[in-house]
């Protein structure tokens, strides 16, 4: 019996491994889309998609045929959306994306819904379900979103608004 | 352009710079997956226990007061002088 449990435990660790080599980059890539930061220094995500990760892990065994991707990604939104929704008032400058990020122009909602929409290729009606959002909402999100990153506005005006977050 | 052009655009902007996972980071998933787990156990553990000791108590106390058993009727007054 022990053994049984021992050597499923082994099959869950080298799947899981596995599942965190193939997804790993992904997830990370999505998760500095969602915080706004640059690719090479994204604390942010970088926890976020540790935390997705453990959760992941943590139901493995309660997957029953379900995409662990899907979960962790679930997860990873959710997650950041929650986070969003209690830094969106005060504290702008600890939210503000990084120039570097290719969405830096976008606030929280407008990166979420892009990144689930287009990034990640979720239905409309999905993500409206995954936020609690209604379909409207979501398709004008990403209508706005996907025009602010088409034509970034206030290229030339950034650097000042930089040095006034430096400087104070 | 259209609305999948615009799409197709939007999506290859995102796509540009991929970030290099950290190393390590399945070993800090595990790490706290399996924190966790061993929370959740503690958790159910302790949400099973207590419906035990409820149980236990309820027996006890249904036992010693015996709320089915009728009380013997004490109320009434006798009829005597009438």
């Amino acid at each position: 019996m022990r053994e049984r449990h021992a050597s499923q435990g082994a099959r869950r660790a080298r799947d899981f491994e596995s599942f965190v080599a193939g997804a790993g980059g992904r997830l990370l890539h999505t998760a500095t889309l969602l915080t706004g930061e640059a690719p090479h220094d994204n604390p942010r995500a970088r926890r976020l998609v540790t935390l997705a990760l453990a959760h992941t892990y943590a139901s493995w065994d309660r997957l029953r045929g379900e995409d662990p991707y899907d979960r962790a990604r679930e997860y990873l939104a959710t997650r950041f959306a929650r986070g969003a929704w209690h830094h969106h008032g005060g504290l702008l400058s600890r939210t503000r994306p990084h120039p570097d990020s290719a969405l830096a122009d976008l606030g929280p909602h407008e990166r979420l819904v892009l990144v689930l929409r287009l990034f990640e290729g979720i239905g409309e009606e999905q993500v409206s379900a995954l936020l609690g959002m209604p379909q409207e909402r979501v398709h004008a999100l990403c209508d706005r979103a996907t025009a602010t990153v088409l034509h970034p506005p206030r290229r030339a005006a950034r650097p000042v608004a930089e040095a006034g977050v430096a400087a104070s | 352009m259209n609305r999948l052009e615009r799409e197709a655009a939007a999506r290859r902007i995102m796509e540009r710079v991929q970030p290099v996972p950290p190393p390590g980071l399945y070993e800090a998933a595990v790490r706290r997956g399996s924190r966790l787990l061993r929370r959740r156990t503690a958790v159910r553990r302790v949400l099973w226990l207590l419906l035990a000791v409820g149980v236990v108590v309820f027996a006890v106390w249904a036992l010693t007061v015996q709320p089915w058993a009728q009380a013997p009727s004490e109320t009434t007054p006798t009829f005597t002088d009438w």
